[in-house]
C-alpha cells in the first residue's frame, strides 16, 4: 500500500520533471521523484541508503542543477526535438519499457516470493565499508576529489587574455 | 503499566519526576482502543515536541528582542505585559490578521510551498532528539544522518522561496544562502564525524548514553577532551552558518539585500519562516548538546536527581544566550571573508581534527594523551589563523566613491 | 505480483522516464537530469535484489549503490561545469545548437 503510493508519487516527479515547460519546476519535481524513490528505499529496509539518497540527490545534486539553471539563460523555448526524431524516440522508448516489462513478467525466477534479507544495521554497512570495501572506497574518495577539482577548472572563468 | 504508572505517581520519587511525561503519555494511551493505542502515542509525542519547541519559540523572541536591546543600550519591548513579556502573543495576532501579500508575477504554488516544506524539515529533525531519558520520538539506527538529510532539504525550501518570488533581492538573498549552507555544511558534517568515531554509533540515543557517568567531577561529555573541545567550537560556528545567524547573516543582510529570500511574504508565511529559523537554531543546539555537552546527563555527579529534560533545555537555553550575545556584538562577515573562512580555516581543522580524534582513540590514556592531542590542536590553530591575519592587510582603508 | 518484481517494474518504469528524458528534450540540463533519473533506476535494481534476492553475500547491494551515489554525484558536478562551460562560449544549452563539429 505505502509502497504503490511513493512509486506512484516518484514516476509522477520523474514524468513531471521531463515535461515541463520551465526548467526550475523541473528539478523541483525531480526533488519530489527523489525523495519518493528514498522513500521507497526506508520500506526496504536500506535506512542508511535512503538518508543518503535525500543527502546527497536533494542537498547536493538537485542544487548544483539548480545554481546551472540560473547561471544559464534559458530562453522560454520548449526544446523538443523535431516531431519525427520525437516520434522515433517514443518508439524507442516504448521498445525498452515493452522489452524490460515482459522480462520481468516472465522470469521464472521472480514467481516465488523469498523472504527479505535482514535490514542491514549502521554497523555492519561501517565494517564493510572499513575492511572489506576499503579499497574502493578509497578509490571513489580520489574519483571525487578529482570530479571537484575537474568541475572547478572546467567552470572557472577562462583567462580573458589574448594577444 | 498502568498500575505501575499509578504506584510510581503514588511515590513522588525522582524517576517519576524524571519520567513524568511518559507515564502521562502512557496513562492517556491506556483509555484509548487497543486499535489507535500506538498512532495515539506518537500523536502525543509529536504534539509534545510541537508545542515545546513552539513555545521555546516564543519565549525565545522575547529573550532576543530584550537581549539585543540590553547590549544596544535600550529598552527592547516594555509595552505589551509585565516588562513586555506578553510581547510574542501580540506578535502572533499581529501576523495572523495581516494581510498575506503575493507579488502577481510570482510562483503561487512555489510561493506557498517554500515556508510550509521549511517549517516541515525544521520540525521532522526533532525526531531523533533525545530531549530527556527515553524521551526520543524515534530512535534510528542512523540517527544523524537522518538530522543531516533532513537539514538539507532546508536548501530547496530557501531556495523555492527565493526563486518563486521573482525579485532580484530574494533570489540574491536564496543564493547566498545556498552557498553558504552548502560550504558550511562540509565542516559541520566533518566536526561531528569526530563524536562517531568516538561512539562508534550513529543513533542519537547511543552517544548521549557514552557520555553518561563521571570521572571524579568531571562528566564524560565529547566536551571535555581536546578534540571534543575543537570539535565543538568548530560545530557551534558552522551551526551559526547553517542557520543564518549574525555574524553569518548575509543571505538578509537588512542593509544589503533588505532581507534576503523573504522578502515577498508577510503575514503568516512570514511568521512560518520566522519560526522555520529558529527551529533550525534549536534544532541543530540540540545535536551540538547530543553530540558534544552529554545530551539530558547531568553535569555534576550530585545534581543527577534533577529531571533529565531540564537539563537538556537548560543547556539549549545557555547556547541560545550565547547566540544572541554572538549576535549583539559581533559584526557581519563579507562573502568573500565568509567562504575563505569556511573553505581555508574550517575544513582544514575539521579534518586535522579527525586525525586528533583518531590519535586519542589509539593512545593508552594518560597525560600523554593529553598533550599530544592539545598540541595536534593548537599547533594548526596558530599556523592557520596567523596566515588567515597576514592575507587582509590591516592598514588604513582608503574609501573610493562612485563616479 | 511479488515484492521484488514490482519494485523491479518500478524501476524499469523510472529508466524508461528517464530515457525518454534523454532521448525526447534538446537542453542539456534535462538530459542530465534524465540520467540521473536512470541511474536511480539501477540503483533501486540493487537495492531490491539485495532485500529480496537469495544473495549469499549479504550487503554487496548496499554496497554498489553507495558507490554508484558517489559516481553520480561526481557526474553531475563535472556534467554541469560543462554545460556552463559550453553555455559560456556558445550562449545556449540546446544541444542541437552545439553543432560546430558537424563535417
Amino acid at each position: 500500500m505505502l509502497f504503490t503510493i511513493f512509486a506512484a508519487l516518484t514516476i509522477a516527479g520523474a514524468v513531471a520533471a521531463i515535461s515541463l515547460r520551465n526548467l526550475v519546476h523541473s528539478v523541483l519535481s525531480l526533488i519530489l521523484a527523489f525523495a519518493g524513490l528514498a522513500a521507497v528505499y526506508l520500506l526496504l529496509g536500506a535506512q542508511f541508503i535512503g538518508f543518503a539518497q535525500i543527502l546527497v540527490y536533494v542537498g547536493a545534486v538537485a542544487i548544483l542543477i539548480v545554481f546551472t539553471i540560473l547561471l544559464t539563460r534559458n530562453d522560454g523555448t520548449f526544446g523538443t526535438s523535431s516531431q519525427a526524431s520525437w516520434n522515433l524516440g517514443a518508439l524507442i522508448v516504448i521498445a525498452v519499457f515493452g522489452t524490460l516489462a515482459w522480462t520481468i513478467h516472465s522470469s521464472a525466477a521472480l514467481q516465488h516470493a523469498l523472504p527479505p534479507q535482514p535490514e542491514a544495521t549502521m554497523q555492519q554497512i561501517g565494517t564493510a565499508l572499513m575492511v572489506r570495501f576499503a579499497l574502493p572506497l578509497e578509490v571513489i574518495g580520489l574519483l571525487l576529489t578529482a570530479a571537484l577539482i575537474g568541475a572547478a577548472t572546467i567552470a572557472l572563468h577562462e583567462k580573458q587574455e589574448r594577444p | 503499566m498502568t498500575a505501575l504508572a499509578y504506584n510510581s505517581l503514588h511515590h513522588a520519587s525522582p524517576q517519576a519526576a524524571d519520567q513524568i511525561f511518559l507515564i502521562v503519555q502512557h496513562w492517556i494511551v491506556s483509555h484509548a482502543p487497543a486499535g489507535l493505542q500506538s498512532l495515539l502515542a506518537i500523536l502525543l509525542s509529536v504534539v509534545a515536541i510541537v508545542g515545546g519547541f513552539g513555545l521555546l519559540f516564543a519565549i525565545t523572541t522575547i529573550l532576543e528582542r530584550k537581549g539585543l536591546g540590553r547590549i544596544q543600550n535600550r529598552y527592547g519591548p516594555n509595552r505589551v505585559g509585565f516588562f513586555g513579556s506578553l510581547q510574542p502573543i501580540a506578535d502572533a495576532i499581529k501576523s495572523l490578521t495581516k494581510e498575506d501579500i503575493v507579488p502577481q508575477t510570482a510562483d503561487k504554488l512555489v510561493h506557498l510551498l517554500a515556508p510550509i516544506l521549511l517549517v516541515l524539515a525544521a520540525f521532522s529533525v526533532y525526531a531523533v532528539l533525545p530531549v530527556g531519558r527515553n524521551m526520543v520520538l524515534v530512535n534510528l539506527d542512523a540517527g544523524v544522518l537522518f538530522f543531516f538529510a533532513i537539514g538539507s532539504v532546508t536548501e530547496v525550501a530557501v531556495f523555492m522561496a527565493g526563486w518563486s518570488s521573482r525579485n532580484k533581492y530574494s533570489l540574491l538573498g536564496a543564493m547566498r544562502a545556498i552557498a553558504q549552507m552548502i560550504s558550511y555544511e562540509v565542516p559541520l558534517i566533518l566536526s561531528s564525524l569526530t563524536v562517531i568515531m568516538a561512539t562508534g554509533s550513529l543513533s542519537t540515543v547511543t552517544i548521549v548514553e557514552k557520555q553518561a557517568g563521571f570521572s571524579r567531577i568531571l562528566p564524560h561529555w565529547f566536551l571535555f577532551t581536546p578534540w571534543g573541545f575543537a570539535g565543538f567550537v568548530l560545530f557551534m560556528i558552522a551551526a551559526t552558518a547553517e542557520s543564518n545567524r549574525s555574524p553569518f547573516d548575509l543571505p538578509e543582510g537588512e542593509s544589503e539585500i533588505i532581507a534576503g529570500y523573504y522578502i515577498e511574504y508577510s503575514g503568516f508565511k512570514f511568521a512560518l519562516f520566522f519560526l522555520g529559523e529558529y527551529l533550525g537554531m534549536f534544532a541543530i543546539s540540540g545535536l551540538a548538546i547530543t553530540l558534544f555537552l552529554g545530551g539530558w546527563n547531568a553535569p555534576l555527579p550530585f545534581l543527577t536527581w534533577v529531571p533529565s529534560y531540564l537539563w537538556f533545555f537548560a543547556k539549549l537555553l545557555t547556547l541560545i544566550v550565547a547566540f544572541i550575545w554572538v549576535r549583539g556584538t559581533l559584526p557581519r562577515l563579507r562573502m568573500d571573508q565568509l567562504m575563505n573562512f569556511a573553505w581555508k580555516f574550517m575544513l582544514p581543522m575539521a579534518l586535522l581534527n579527525l586525525i586528533t580524534a583518531a590519535v586519542w582513540h589509539f593512545m593508552p590514556s594518560g597525560p600523554v594523551r593529553w598533550l599530544v592531542s592539545i598540541v595536534l590542536v593548537v599547533v594548526p590553530y596558530t599556523l592557520l589563523g596567523r596566515n588567515q591575519m597576514h592575507k587582509s592587510h590591516l592598514e588604513k582603508r582608503v574609501y573610493r566613491f562612485a563616479e | 505480483m511479488t515484492p521484488l518484481s514490482s519494485c523491479l517494474m518500478l524501476s524499469a518504469l523510472l529508466f524508461s522516464v528517464g530515457f525518454a528524458g534523454v532521448l525526447m528534450r534538446r537542453n542539456a540540463i534535462l538530459i542530465l537530469i534524465g540520467i540521473e533519473l536512470m541511474l536511480n533506476a539501477a540503483n533501486l535494481n540493487f537495492i531490491a535484489f539485495w532485500r529480496y534476492g537469495s544473495a549469499p553475500e549479504a550487503l554487496t547491494g548496499v554496497m554498489f549503490v553507495i558507490f554508484s551515489i558517489g559516481v553520480a554525484a561526481a557526474e553531475a558536478a563535472v556534467g554541469l561545469a560543462l554545460i556552463i562551460s559550453i553555455y559560456r562560449h556558445r550562449k545556449t544549452t540546446q544541444i542541437d545548437r552545439i553543432n560546430s563539429m558537424r563535417g
